[in-house]
């Protein structure tokens, strides 16, 4: 057994943290800006990670985030502080009387003040099977790894309990791609937080996305033998299940300290100064009863945090007197809110709003004068603001008229500005519920640190800094408080006039909204045309097609005539047809097919392209199917020379000729056109393979460029021709073709996740810089797996030629043939 | 349904059904007076014009239609579906000719067919 103490030389009282999470950390936070260097600090994590924020698991559930985006805390942290973090090392026993803890490693550490901040359990109930392999809760990061683990292999999920939790980790799952039932117990879905309406819509939004959902739904037993293999109900139903998830509440965790002697009820007992029947111990977050209630939400837990680590600063007067609370739900594309009581009951009079067409509801309870609660479907965007004046207790006759209505209206003089209703706001509003910052903090900051970004503000007040839908106030409060000093945050231009939004920012939501189509896009982010026009349209078909390869249903009517009848139109309305040569190689077969096609469609201008192919010019629109079926049957495909995709990849001859040539480059060439073509891009994209650094090929003007060299393969980036001619940046040189390939299918596939529609990869690379590229690419070699693997995957949905599916009549015929003749 | 349609003596000449023309998209209808292009709007409001642009003589059926907008291919100018006129700043008119719809039918009144006006 090791025993650490302070080093004699220091005279600092030795604080110990149990419990590496939200509460015990942020008490911490809280203690080092108030007293810095006062303890010499401990934490025990039973975890193995560093400090990260629970209520994200959600998303990560969803992969919306990864793990690293929701660490709060990391190592790096806790050593800039002088903090000593044991992780993976959960605290087994408190000694009180020598004042020490124990961990499950035998390591044992003194202290004088000890936090206890061990947080809560999953509830799983007491039914026969509850302990089978693949029972989890919804608590930590090892649960998500065991959900994400069995999603992975498809199958079916069953959730027991409807609340909170039970719904984000049902919609996670379901979005993972498990057929996903939710059984719940009561008859409305998170009847704590919603009534029956609000819970009625939120089960039918649920059922739309494809989860089953039983109410009045009792467990009987989990089935199985060593792993769940079903669920029975008491009703006698079995649902098949390959993994049962327990969401049906959560346990304050409080074993540790029962054990120690402390004084426990519903959960750990402290005072209002968050001390516990020993006043050498202080406790935080949802394991503690305060004034006997116990939490499970985040902003109660911060608040606890802010009086305890007052009270460890040497504070004598800060008190925790309780939290009203209210719930968002972290389902994305689904807005609920609830705050406060709205049971209803004598005296209660009901306010309600309803607008099916939009599938809002809203409720708010008064009585006498004061708001009681509020429960919001929908539209959520005034949660903020009842739950203002349910904490403050205000008096709301005066706006009781249109209260239902929003701040809006509600607020007077020209509150539907938001910026009007920021200032309107009073000092203490608080502007983010997680962290429990108010209006006048985040101006005082701004004003006093000279703050002018929303980084900046996050940084120092924690402001927006966890879920983040507080950001649109925070970036209204930068605005007001510096007028014209506020830059704004860099923002670029909006997609075009249907929509504010930005290229990034539409991508963006594509995939945390999971929007699938373009109607769904443009009612989710609110376009400002029916239909869009031809700018948005085509980059959102892109935006879509990339998102969700093999699943998202190409919109011919939101592609350029080039890229749906899949030929290049020419001034005259006729058209330009280009078959693939691969790598630049053709033979006699294919140029006589070409030559039969030229004399019976009397085409009248055949060309050689810069690409080194041949180009048909003067093609009737009613013939092309015709040509292109002559021209499949030599074995030929669409060149797509008309797509915003992989057009040539270019080669000079190479080692099998020529006298310099070091290295295949034909038949790299070649290998890099199979890998790449019917991919769509962001732009058209060229490649080229120059076998010797001559560079006949012209590899270092292309998007990417290959010039062999005697030990290797150059590899050459973001160069263009054009009206700005741009020449390639190196990006790597590697030995093998296999590494070529990889390369390619990473480098194609980042352009195609990041870049901007109609950006093509020279002022794509300019913009995000070739350190960016080569961190992705060559620095990150899971990275770019990863990457070339997502773009494999999408090219099993692309590689079928559009020729042929038009030539045999069975794709787009209409295109090809009049509606009728007359006269 | 690619139907050839003789002249009628009435003033209204069937040519097809609504959902021949794709929703958001045009087809041609081919006239003695030359190509016809009829568009179908996200709205199912059906419209004709002349085929061809009056800014380069582009053929507006090959172009993406967006509200009662279609954009020209060759150009990206802007028409507007109804009156055949390019919206600001460019200047110009398609021909068009009136549409209408009988149960699901389209019928263009050919005989009031007007001219467009450009620069060619």
């Amino acid at each position: 057994m090791t025993t650490h103490t302070t080093s004699p030389q220091t005279s600092r009282k030795r604080l110990v943290v149990v419990g590496n999470g939200m509460a015990g950390i942020r008490t911490l936070e809280e203690l080092l800006a108030k007293a810095p260097g006062r303890f010499e600090i401990t934490v025990f994590g039973a975890e193995p990670h560093p400090n990260y924020n629970r209520i994200m698991l959600s998303p990560v559930l969803a992969g919306e985030k990864t793990f690293e985006q929701i660490v709060l805390n990391g190592r790096d942290w806790y050593e800039a502080n002088g903090i000593t973090l044991f992780t993976g090392d959960p605290v087994e026993s408190i000694d009180r009387e020598k004042r020490t803890v124990t961990a499950m490693s035998g390591r044992t550490v003194a202290y004088d003040t000890l936090l206890i901040a061990t947080g809560s359990t999953p509830f799983i109930i007491p039914v026969p099977g509850a302990d089978r392999l693949g029972v989890v809760g919804f608590r930590d990061l090892a649960d998500v790894e065991t959900m994400l683990e069995a999603a992975a292999q498809g199958g079916r999920a069953v959730v027991i309990g409807g609340g909170l939790l039970g719904l984000e980790a049902a919609n996670g799952l379901k979005v993972k791609g498990m057929d996903v039932t939710v059984v719940h117990l009561m008859d409305t879905l998170m009847e704590r937080q919603l009534d029956r309406s609000a819970g009625t819509l939120l089960q039918r939004e649920l059922e739309r996305r494809g989860i089953a959902v039983l109410t009045g739904a009792d467990t009987a037993e989990i089935l199985g033998n060593s792993r769940v293999s079903g669920v029975r109900l008491k009703d006698g139903q079995v649902l098949p299940a390959d993994l049962v998830v327990m969401a049906v509440g959560i346990r304050p965790n409080m074993a540790l300290a029962k054990a120690a002697g402390l004084a426990c009820g519903r959960g750990l007992q402290v005072d209002d100064a968050m001390r516990t029947s020993d006043p050498a111990i202080y406790a935080v977050g949802e394991c503690v009863e305060h004034r006997g209630q116990t939490y499970g939400l985040v902003a109660p837990l911060f608040e606890m945090a802010r009086v305890a680590a007052d009270r460890l600063a040497g504070g004598e007067t800060s008190a925790y007197t309780g939290s009203v609370t209210a719930t968002k739900l972290k389902v994305t594309g689904v807005d609920v809110f609830s705050a406060g009581d709205f049971s209803g009951g004598a005296g209660c009079e009901d306010i309600v709003f309803r607008d099916a067409a939009r599938g809002v509801y809203k409720r708010v309870v008064v009585k006498g004068d004061r708001l009681l609660g509020a429960v919001l479907y929908g539209d959520t965007k005034d949660g903020g603001w009842y739950f203002q004046m349910l904490k403050d207790g205000a008096d709301v006759s005066a706006v009781r008229d249109t209260l239902i209505f929003g701040q809006g209206f509600g607020g007077g003089e020209g509150t539907a500005n938001p910026k009007a209703a920021v200032v309107a706001l009073p000092d203490s509003a608080e502007i983010c519920g997680c962290n429990g910052v108010c209006k006048g903090t985040i101006v005082q900051a701004i004003t006093e640190k000279g703050l002018s970004s929303l980084d900046e503000v996050r940084a120092h007040t924690k402001a927006s800094a966890s879920c983040g839908s507080c950001t649109g106030q925070v970036e209204q409060l930068l605005a007001v408080t510096l007028g014209d000093g506020y830059a704004g945050e860099a923002k670029a231009k909006p997609m075009c006039k249907c929509t504010d939004r930005t290229h990034d920012e539409v991508r963006r939501a594509i995939a945390a909204l999971e929007l699938k189509t373009i109607p769904d896009v443009m009612q989710r982010l609110e376009w400002k045309t029916p239909d869009g026009c031809h700018h948005c349209r085509p980059a959102l078909n892109y935006y879509l097609l990339c998102q969700w390869p093999g699943e998202y249903k190409d919109d011919y009517r939101s592609r350029y005539i080039n890229e749906r009848v899949h030929a290049n139109i020419q001034k005259d309305g006729t058209y330009s047809v280009v078959p693939r040569m691969w790598g630049g190689l053709t033979n006699a077969k294919e140029l006589r097919a070409i030559a039969d096609v030229v004399e019976k469609f009397a085409i009248p201008t055949v060309k050689v392209t810069g690409g080194q192919r041949i180009d048909l010019f003067g093609v009737k629109k009613e013939d092309l199917p015709a040509v292109w079926a002559d021209l499949n049957a030599a074995g030929m495909v669409s060149g797509h020379a008309y797509a915003k995709g992989l057009r040539t990849v270019k080669t000079c001859v190479g080692s099998e000729w020529c006298r310099f040539g070091t290295q295949d480059s034909t038949g790299l060439g070649v290998k890099l056109e199979r890998l790449t073509w019917g991919t769509w891009t962001p732009h058209k994209v060229k490649l080229a393979v120059s076998g010797c650094p001559r560079n006949c090929a012209e590899a270092t003007i292309k998007d990417l460029g290959v010039v062999c060299v005697d030990s290797g393969y150059e590899l050459h980036v973001g160069g263009n021709g054009g009206m700005h001619v741009r020449a390639c940046d190196l990006l790597v040189k590697v030995a093998t073709e296999a590494e070529v390939l990889e390369y390619t299918g990473a480098y194609m596939q980042l352009y195609r996740e990041e870049a901007r529609y109609l950006e093509r990869t020279a002022p794509w690379l300019e913009r995000v810089g070739l350190d960016y590229v080569k961190k992705r690419l060559v620095d990150d070699p899971e990275s770019r797996k990863a990457l070339n693997a997502r773009f494999l995957f999408s090219q099993t949905f692309s590689q079928d030629d559009p020729w042929a599916e038009r030539a045999s009549g069975a794709v787009d015929r209409h295109e090809f043939a009049p509606l009728a003749q007359v006269g | 349904m690619d139907q050839s349609i003789k002249g009628t003596a009435a003033d209204w000449i069937e040519v097809g059904r609504v959902e021949d023309i794709p929703r958001q998209g045009s087809r041609i209808v081919k006239t003695g007076r030359g190509d016809i292009a009829l568009f179908r709007t996200v709205a199912d409001e059906v419209f004709a014009l002349e085929d061809r642009c009056p800014h380069g003589g582009g053929p507006l059926s090959q172009g993406i239609v967006h509200g009662a907008r279609v954009t020209c291919p060759l150009h990206s100018w802007v028409i507007d579906l109804a009156s055949g006129e390019a919206v600001g700043p460019d200047e110009g008119c398609a021909g068009h000719c009136p549409v209408r719809v009988v149960g699901g039918v389209v019928h263009l009144g050919l005989m009031a067919f007007k001219e467009g006006c450009g620069h060619e």
